[in-house]
């Protein structure tokens, strides 16, 4: 295996920035505003990236802080920002982000939300503050948005009394993703916690009344009972040693963690199905039987199309875990995993995924760019690139197939509408990679077949 | 009406005809209030970014460039590196100890790599605050790799998006003045403030061609190192757009005695006055007058029958435009004037006190004029006056969408060439395909029982 080379500077990141996750997370969460304490152009330039993916209003706040806030510390800023941001927006809660700026100047965002709770009293309608330190020079917007999970629980979540719901925290995945954990966690007869949930707030309905913060995310009131929950389940099998909102839970609430892989394709699907049986004590519902045999007939049927094609899958680390698993088992040869993300799990993560599968390893590195991935693409001949849309320029080149998945879908529309978990979204997976292929050798061939 | 603006922005909205005209701006945001400026940097890199064949490197944390990353429809009709993104990624350590080493070898790097015409180095929030001294190290790298290698001072904090446009001519300036200009005729200009979005600048020069005027320097659309060099050879500069430009064309004006004249290229109107006024300057040879008039006969010709279809069904038809530049305001009301559409809001993220005693003059009464809006403040216009399309950037487009608002890109992202005569058609082609499309029908706004 090619040793990566160690360039200084970075191309094309296939990563984005702390802030960006947190402003997401936050907007799954009941009456919430994002609020960045920064200079403004991060936020205006946060906000355009998500919305060109959900193509939803995105209003994240920010503290604007000019050179004056720079040199002398950003805390009136920060207080004076709170004060019209709760004034305009009427919030529940404001989700304070830290930038890159702030962290360096060394603004210290817990002290000044005391001082300002002091010296104000509270701000009118009494709208919680949470706030997550989100230094861009160290992490991806992954670690944002887990952080951010991790920051509400620690702050928000109190002791309770027992209760029987489950606690999900799935990660960033899209809205249709959210609304079919909803659907299956209601199919076990369960109360469910989904911290965030974007479901709706991220893929809203047409209005008449704009909305100050749109409808839907977690209640609030449910994350304060967190606590009292019968267990907890997060996805992603690349979270670290760091303290996640499942880790936090169980140590300070003793609620059992069960940290899975984002469920993508059968086997990790099977996984997440089996712990809530196990969880539960009821069977997988009939309806999940039949979509899990309608995928495996479907696999049957179009097995022969993609065994042995090659795939690139970039993107977030866990994103990618998932979908290399998934591919593996439908016979498609992964060769290369990428992500700009550095747990340094994703190697890890990726065999034990694909271990008994997979006879050969696909070379897997963490800290890639677009650079780095054309460069190593070179030579390995791929049939397809899976991942999201700015891995494009790079599709083209090689004229092959681009699966869009994960975020950001900037160049088609319905990015916030790709289902990836489950068996459904599985079957949506199987039927996209396949037709895609088989699509590329009928525009490729001179007969012009129209049959199969 | 509920009190939509805060107490700190009622005088940066005004209604013509309700008082005096009175406007305050070129305020910075107000904390809290989600604006939909951009930063410092932003500005620069909208104006330096489509030089296509010099290395744009951004210094600082990933955020700041990945956002940026092929985000403008600037087109090259030569090299592409100007799609590239190019960054040092800072990293926890490079803060603390500084990064102008990285800095300096990254910059040796990519130039190596990519052999570049010249560097532009923009410097972000952070870099302001560890104090990189991007001069030395800029200094060093152009000493060795025998290009110019410019520092561009966009720390995003040091005002706004204007403050960038000057940093980005400063840094246009250094160049100028360094090639010989000995061949160039004396009927030539300068192309100032085009960007090439979508190949306007490519319409535009042959506007000029067939009018026997020499195009130096494009700057920046399509634009080339050397032509810049060489850009003082120009008799004349033509500045496009209210405040991108301008400041080179004074920082010329007083250096090599270039004079300018400011035009814009939207509209009928605007873009035949643009070309009449550049002929009245060459009135040393008439032939240039004959020919422009035959120009845009000929361009009017070619799209007049097209616009009269338009313009029968928009007639009436309430307009509301948001944009970055006021300029382009002014050229936006006069295009809808000329299909009997009424301006029923205007407003810009960045006018000066001229341009909105401008904009107040050339609008009917009870038009709203506002200066750097945000989400809250837009929604409730669309609302009042009941407004058929809306014309912004991509931040402002699902806000026009979620209340069922047709819409029309109007901003650096945009695909379609709404520039020069050609431009004309496209835009009214928008306009007209978003406003008689039949799925406003369903919209809650046009049918209550809908939707919610
Ligand atoms: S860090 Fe500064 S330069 Fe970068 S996007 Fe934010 S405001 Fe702009
Ligand atoms: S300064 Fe930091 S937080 Fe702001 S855009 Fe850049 S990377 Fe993101």
């Amino acid at each position: 295996m090619t040793k990566m080379p160690n360039y200084i500077s970075t191309t094309n990141a296939c990563k984005l920035c702390k802030p960006l996750g947190a402003s997401v997370a936050f907007r799954g969460m009941e009456g919430t505003v994002p609020y960045l304490h920064g200079s403004q152009g991060c936020a205006t330039y946060m906000r355009r990236y998500i919305i060109s993916h959900f193509n939803e209003p995105i209003d994240i706040a920010s503290s604007s802080l000019s050179e004056k806030h720079a040199v002398y510390g950003g805390a009136a800023n920060l207080k004076l920002g709170l004060i019209n941001v709760n004034k305009k927006y009427e919030p529940k809660m404001i989700g304070i982000a830290t930038t890159c700026l702030t962290e360096t100047i060394g603004d210290d965002v817990p002290m000044i939300l005391k001082e300002f709770a002091k010296e104000t009293g509270g701000l009118k309608g009494n709208p919680l503050l949470v706030n997550v330190s989100t230094p861009s020079y160290s992490g991806t917007h992954m670690e944002g948005f887990h952080a951010t999970v991790a920051a509400v629980i620690e702050q928000l979540t109190e002791k309770s009394k027992a209760n029987k719901t489950i606690n999900l925290l799935p990660g960033f995945v899209s809205s249709a993703d959210y609304r079919l954990l909803h659907e299956i966690m209601a199919d076990f007869q369960n109360q469910t916690t989904i911290l965030p949930d974007l479901s709706e707030t991220l893929d809203g309905t047409a209005l008449l009344e704009y909305e100050k913060v749109p409808r839907g995310g977690t209640p609030l009131q449910a994350i304060k009972e967190m606590s009292g929950a019968a267990a907890t389940i997060e996805f992603g099998r690349t979270l670290g040693a760091a303290k996640t909102g499942g880790e936090i839970l169980k140590d300070k609430f003793k609620v059992s963690n069960h940290r899975l892989g984002l469920p993508i394709g059968i086997s990790e699907t099977d996984r997440f199905f089996d712990v809530l049986t196990e969880i539960t004590g009821s069977p997988s519902p009939h309806k999940y039987e039949l979509q899990r045999g309608r995928l495996v007939d479907a696999y049957v049927d179009g097995h022969k199309y993609v065994f042995g094609k090659k795939a690139i899958i970039y993107g977030e680390e866990d994103m990618v875990v998932g979908l290399t698993s998934f591919l593996a088992e439908i016979g498609v040869q992964p060769i290369l995993c990428a992500s700009g993300g550095k747990s340094g799990r994703f190697k890890e993560a990726i065999a034990a995924v694909t271990d008994g599968v997979l006879t050969e390893q696909p070379r897997v590195y963490e800290g890639m760019d677009f650079f780095d991935i054309a460069e190593e693409a070179e030579g390995l001949e791929p049939d397809l690139l899976v991942g999201h849309s700015k891995g494009y320029p790079l599709a083209k080149k090689l004229n092959i197939p681009l699966i869009r998945m994960g975020f950001p879908i900037h160049d088609r529309i319905g990015g916030q509408r790709i289902l990836h978990l489950g068996y459904q979204g599985a079957q949506h997976l199987f039927d996209t990679v396949v037709n895609s292929l088989i699509e590329k050798k009928q525009n490729d061939s001179p007969v012009g077949y129209s049959y199969m | 009406m509920e009190a939509i603006a805060l107490k700190d922005r009622e005088n940066q909205i005004h209604r013509k005809g309700e008082k005096p005209f009175e406007i305050v701006c070129d305020k910075d945001s107000l904390a809290g209030a989600v604006s939909q400026r951009a930063c410092v940097f932003c500005g620069s890199r909208v104006v330096l970014y489509p030089i296509a064949d010099a290395l744009h490197l951004v210094h600082g944390p990933i955020g700041c460039a990945v956002y940026t990353w092929d985000i403008r429809g600037a087109l090259s009709s030569g090299p592409e590196l100007h799609r590239l993104s190019f960054s040092t990624d800072l990293q926890e350590m490079d803060v603390i100890f500084g990064a102008e080493k990285k800095l300096e070898n990254a910059l040796l790097e990519l130039i190596d790599r990519h052999q570049p015409k010249a560097a532009f180095v923009y410097s972000t929030c952070i870099v302001g605050i560890i104090g990189d001294d991007l001069e030395a190290v800029c200094r060093k790298v152009a000493d060795i790799t025998k290009i110019p290698v410019i520092p561009v001072q966009s720390e995003g904090f040091k005002g706004n998006k204007r403050s960038g446009y000057k940093a980005a001519c400063n840094a246009m300036f250094r160049l100028i003045g360094t090639a010989d200009t000995s061949n160039v005729s004396k009927h030539s200009i300068n192309i100032l403030g085009d960007f090439n979005l979508a190949g306007e600048i490519w319409m535009i020069r042959d506007y000029f061609k067939r009018m026997g005027v020499e195009v130096v320097a494009n700057i920046t659309g399509d634009g080339r190192i050397d032509d810049i060099c060489r850009a003082h050879g120009a008799a004349l500069n033509v500045v496009q757009c209210s405040g991108a430009t301008m400041d080179l064309a004074n920082m010329m004006e007083e250096k090599y005695g270039i004079p300018s004249i400011r035009v814009s290229y939207f509209g009928i109107e605007d873009m035949s006055e643009a070309l009449y006024d550049v002929a009245r300057f060459f009135k040393d040879d008439p032939e240039i007058m004959t020919r422009a008039s035959q120009v845009i006969q000929e361009e009017v010709q070619k799209i007049y029958p097209e616009l009269q279809k338009y313009k029968k069904a928009l007639a009436g038809k309430k307009a509301a435009i948001y944009v970055g530049g006021s300029f382009k305001a002014f050229s936006l009301v006069k295009a809808f004037r000329l299909v009997d559409m009424n301006v029923v809001m205007v407003g810009s993220q960045t006018g000066t006190p001229e341009d909105y005693r401008e904009l107040d003059d050339i609008t009917d009464p009870g038009t709203i004029i506002v200066d750097d809006s945000n989400p809250l403040e837009l929604t409730s216009f669309l609302k009042e006056k009941d407004v058929d399309i809306f014309v912004g950037g991509v931040k402002e487009r699902p806000i026009a969408y979620k209340l069922g608002v047709g819409f029309c890109d109007h901003n650096h992202e945009r695909k379609e060439a709404l520039a020069g005569f050609t431009g004309m058609v496209n835009f009214v082609r928008e306009v007209y395909s978003s406003v008689m499309s039949p799925v406003w029908r369903f919209v809650p706004r046009k049918n209550r029982n809908s939707g919610e």
